[in-house]
């Protein structure tokens, strides 16, 4: 399997990651390569298994509906690249 | 060319929970920016969600109120998408398993028919946050206590046929969920927002137009012109040899029209998985019969006890149970004046209604109570006071002029029932207008209402009007 | 008192020998000494782990000590601790305050056990050898040519090198077992669920298990004995009771049956470190165990099936570093768009990047069901082998990796040779069982494991098992020259 330079900026970009131009090439190669060991798995037949999502079957536990948080605005956002006005700051959203 | 019109809705009710989905956070509207927004509702690194209890209830318990499938196992999958007002880059969806499966609702129709409209599943989903537009030096400012609210999108099968069945659906699911009580139904505040699904096709067509997806309409009206507008459209385009581009729209209620979210134009890939934080949620039968258990009664349903326990006709009973809290009123009243059931729904839809719409006020915020209602109605009753004299009385109570009673005294506004005092006031009628009584006596009957007009009017109104018209009778023909 | 298992450093506390102050000083002292070579902390913290000593002889005094109280360790840098920045290794996380606390920091704060800092790792935890760190490669204190494994390679050679009695570390495809190898030391990764996530800073959540490192298998048993238990903030955190693991530890070994996967002592497993397996497994045999053959035929598969689960579950659980709430933010971003690309162009490593992509490529349109969907039908496969095997034996027994710590830079080149290296760790996470490395020998002069896989919860029984190992051997007890 082959992985053109194309697709790898086509999932840089649904990933949201720069990358720099010049490895792109090196990028296509390893994911190529990394595929190529994942392609196995076909050869396998898979057919009527149940897939496993969680080591154990265990079921969803249920939290009560009770307030368990107060404001820590303050301290949250002392770590927060812009704030202003208790907002998150990002460049323009466009809608 | 004759066309056929097919929509489908999403809506999404935000659940009535005290805390998050999926964390301790408060839900509260309106708070300061970010703050009910906690470690799990900012995705910090490590944080992990646990799922509401009642969320999961309110679920349940509307996917038994439109008789769906509980499901027994559902799961819960990750939306992947990078967006400001969503912090952990995906949002937590029900995907290929939801809560609740297919289901129904009846709406009614103009002509006063019924249609069921097909529900296909219910999930649960976290909500967003908001990004604010006012310019922070040309920046948006983001609010994330909406983020990690509970909300159950609830998805209509393509079967409503026009923009007025849209809305009698999207009007029905409203009033179920404030029935329920798992949604507030707040739709300035956004508990309660639409998305339509609308294509058209040539009348007789088998296959589905090509369809747009107009989102979050945030009221009936909004609602009804967006599809209108849409289905002009895409039927113009059509006609102009064009053909329909699939899209999400947004309706500009300033325009009146319908356009293209661009932002929304790169084609998505969402890449669902099942979320490895959370295991499949499984509702177990006995927690869905404890539901059943505290289900109310549903608008069909007490819309046809209204009916036959009351007596009301099928218009009365289907508005007075529009709203739970509307129904309740009506019962209130009902049980105070101690029957009468059909003049308190005149009185409840007509006077009280009229004046609620002219204020733009809802039930809950009547300035008149059903006690006080039923004060009043009970003097109609009691013969106190005419339906007349009623109407000044309701006018005083709703602007807060006190009871009925009070107002009744206050302004002398008790009906005259003494057969003396009416008499009295006959005979001075009567003496005034001999001629006019010797015209009624040789046949012309239609002077009746004359008399009646005046002794009233010497009355001031107040003379009992059944009292009135028997003692007439007897005095014009002695 | 660098060479005192726990259990002397607790007789010593105990008895006033020391207070938990000089302790602490001691290994601050060790760290300032050797870690310019080593590189196993990213942050170390003198004055909140003397203040924590301070707070622990007091206890001590009062006779409220618990276990830990006053012991010192290393925490994998990957647990929040609020107000000690939390980097996991990233450029992403450079200056990250977690605003709160681990869950097992939280136990291990309670414990009284003190903190001496946070140690290196592959950035995220994605890589076996920790040269992925943005905060430089960290070395082998047996070869500092060498790396120490990874990505727990930080906790796992200060370990090793004795600049922390006992250190805490997570492993999602080998990362507690295969460093713990690597460097000497003892090393369990509990059960999926034994050991609260939150507050772990996620890699591959359905994988991910924190676990204890340490000198010997009795100290890895202390130490997960406070880490272990129920969080309710965990939704994947098993409510079962947490059993005594010290007291197990002596039981009798006659009659213990140890299942050998056939597949795992074929090609591809260095020679050296097989003869070291080889004699391991007749010293069980002397204390009275059995050894049988058991078969994992999907073993190959586990590479594969690790590769599209672990990234997909990273590609996604690493979205939430957009520059907008944490972390790192590129400068002056253009628009929203450049502000993510950069911002996570610039704070994620290379190997980071790649498994994001591999992730997101596997997660994609039209690929879910060949790669995602296939990867979890194996990932049943493969849990169904263990159940199988592990149905007629006690343990199953094995190499933690194919050969003894390579030299720096050896695998970086090439990521599928570094990937083909964790052939033996990866299933038991895939299945969410226990597994164990424990100190068997050396090769070339390079320590070598060997890896103890037990049923699921039997953590108990793999720490019993290692630990009469131990009664017989002295492998665990070697200290490199350099730090003796």
């Amino acid at each position: 399997m082959s992985l053109s330079s194309h697709e790898v900026l086509k999932i840089a970009h649904l990933a949201r990651l720069s990358i720099d131009e010049a490895r792109v090439p090196d990028y296509a190669r390893d994911l190529s390569n990394i595929f190529d060991l994942v392609e196995k798995m076909r050869a396998v037949d898979t057919h009527g298994i149940a897939p496993m999502a969680h080591p154990l079957d265990a079921v969803q536990r249920l939290r009560p509906d009770a307030v368990t948080e107060t404001d820590q605005r303050a301290l949250f956002q002392s770590i927060a690249p812009q704030v202003e006005a208790g907002l998150y700051l990002v460049p323009k959203v466009i809608e | 060319m004759e066309w056929e019109v097919v929509i489908g809705l999403e809506i999404h009710a935000q659940l009535a929970t005290k805390t998050k989905i999926f964390s301790g956070a408060a839900t509260a509207y309106g708070a300061l920016p970010n703050t009910q927004a906690c470690a799990v509702d900012l995705a910090f690194p490590g944080v992990l969600p646990v799922l509401n209890e009642e969320a999961v209830r309110m679920a349940v318990k509307f996917g038994l109120a439109i008789g769906a499938e509980i499901g027994q196992r559902s799961v819960f999958a990750r939306k992947n998408y990078f967006y400001p007002d969503l912090p952990k880059g995906y949002q937590i969806s029900q995907y290929e398993l939801p809560v609740v499966g297919r289901g129904q609702v009846e709406i009614e129709m103009d002509d006063g028919s019924t249609k069921v409209i097909g529900v296909t599943r219910a999930h649960l989903e976290e909500d967003a946050g908001k990004s604010l537009h006012e310019d922070f030096h040309s920046m948006s400012g983001i609010d994330l206590n909406r983020a990690g609210t509970p909300l159950l999108e609830i998805v209509s099968e393509p079967d409503l046929r026009s923009a007025r069945e849209a809305v009698a659906y999207g009007k029905k699911i409203h009033a179920l969920v404030q029935y329920l009580e798992i949604c507030d139904g707040n739709m300035q505040e956004g508990s309660f927002r639409m998305d339509a699904n609308v294509s058209v096709r040539r009348k007789g067509a088998h296959a589905f137009g090509t369809r747009c997806e107009i989102k979050n309409v945030n009221s009936f009206r909004f609602l009804e012109r967006a599809i209108n507008y849409e289905v002009e459209r895409q039927i113009e385009i059509i006609e102009g040899g064009g053909s329909i581009v699939q899209e999400t729209r947004l309706f500009d209620a300033n325009k009146g029209e319908t356009r293209s979210m661009r932002s929304k134009e790169e084609a998505n890939d969402y890449r669902y998985f099942p979320d490895p934080d959370l295991l499949p949620l499984v509702v177990e039968p006995a927690f869905i019969e404890t539901v059943r258990g505290t289900l109310p009664e549903l608008p069909d349903e007490k819309k046809h006890r209204f009916m036959t326990h009351y007596g009301l006709p099928a218009y009365d009973a289907g508005v007075l149970t529009a709203s739970r809290a509307l129904a309740d009123y009506y019962e209130a009243v009902v049980r105070e004046v101690g029957g009468e059931s059909k003049l308190c729904a005149n009185w409840v839809m007509g006077d009280l209604l009229g004046f609620l719409n002219k204020d733009g006020k809802e039930i809950t915020d009547s300035p008149v109570s059903a006690v006080q209602l039923a004060g009043m109605l009970r003097r109609i009753v009691d013969n106190t006071i005419s339906g007349k004299i009623a109407k000044d009385v309701f006018e005083a109570m709703f602007a807060g002029e006190g009871d009925a009673d009070a107002i009744i005294d206050k302004k002398g506004l008790k009906q005259i029932t003494d057969t003396g005092a009416i008499e009295a006031l006959i005979d001075e009628v009567l003496a005034a207008n001999p001629q006019m009584v010797e015209d009624y006596r040789s046949g012309k009957d239609k002077l009746f209402g004359f008399f009646v007009g005046q002794v009233m009017k010497a009355a001031k109104g107040k003379a009992n009007p059944a009292q009135l018209n028997d003692l007439l009778k007897q005095k014009l023909s002695g | 008192m660098h060479t005192f298992s726990l259990a002397q450093l607790r007789a010593g506390l105990d008895r006033r020998e020391f207070s938990s102050v000089e302790l602490t000083q001691h290994f601050l002292g060790r760290i300032a000494a050797h870690d310019r070579l080593l590189n196993s902390f990213v942050t170390v913290t003198d004055d909140e782990a003397l203040k924590a000593a301070h707070a622990a002889d007091a206890r001590i005094a009062a006779g409220s000590a618990g276990p830990l109280t006053g012991i010192p360790y290393a925490h994998k840098d990957i647990f929040c601790t609020q107000g000690v920045r939390t980097t996991c290794g990233s450029r992403m996380l450079r200056d990250f305050i977690a605003p709160y606390n681990a869950t097992v920091h939280e136990k291990l704060q309670q414990g009284g056990a003190v903190m001496l800092g946070k140690t290196n790792m592959d950035e995220f935890a994605m890589g076996s050898t920790s040269e992925s760190s943005h905060f430089g490669i960290t070395r082998n204190p047996w070869n500092p040519d060498c790396v120490p494994g990874g990505s727990s390679g930080g906790s796992a050679a200060a370990v090793g090198a004795r600049l922390a009695p006992v250190a805490t570390g997570t492993d999602t495809g080998g990362s507690i077992r295969q460093p713990a190898a690597f460097c000497g030391i003892t090393g369990i990764k509990p059960t999926y669920g034994r050991v609260s996530r939150y507050g772990m800073i996620a890699y591959a959540s359905s994988l991910d298990q924190g676990g204890a490192m340490g000198a010997s298998a009795e100290d890895c048993a202390l130490l997960l004995q406070a880490m272990a238990g129920f969080d309710p903030l965990d939704s994947t955190s098993v409510d079962r009771e947490v059993p005594d693991y010290r007291a197990a530890l002596d039981a009798d070994l006659t009659g213990l049956r140890i299942g050998l996967p056939r597949e795992w002592f074929g090609e591809g497993l260095d020679a050296e470190v097989a003869r070291v397996l080889e004699a391991a497994l007749d010293e069980y045999r002397r204390l009275g165990a059995e050894v049988v053959d058991v078969s994992l035929p999907n073993s190959e598969l586990a590479i594969p099936a690790y590769y599209v689960i672990a990234p997909a579950e990273a590609s996604s659980n690493l979205s939430r570093y957009d520059g907008v709430r944490f972390g790192h933010r590129c400068e002056a971003p253009r628009d929203l768009e450049d502000l993510y690309k950069r911002s996570r162009g610039e704070g994620f490593g290379e190997e980071v990047k790649r498994r994001i992509m591999i992730g997101t490529y596997a997660l994609s349109a039209g690929y879910y069901d060949a790669y995602y969907l296939k990867a979890q039908q194996i990932r049943r496969l493969i849990a169904e082998d263990f159940r199988r095997a592990l149905s007629g034996v006690d343990v199953l027994m094995g190499p933690v990796a194919p050969f003894a710590a390579p030299a720096v830079g050896q695998m970086s080149e090439d990521p599928v040779q570094m990937y083909l290296s964790d052939i033996y760790t990866l299933s038991v996470n895939l299945a969410g069982l226990p597994g164990m490395s424990v100190p068997a020998g050396f090769a070339g002069g390079k320590p070598v494991g060997l890896q103890i896989i037990g049923n699921y919860f039997e953590e108990a029984r793999l720490l019993n098992v290692a630990h009469r190992f131990q009664q017989a051997t002295d492998w665990h007890t070697r200290v490199p020259a350099a730090f003796a």
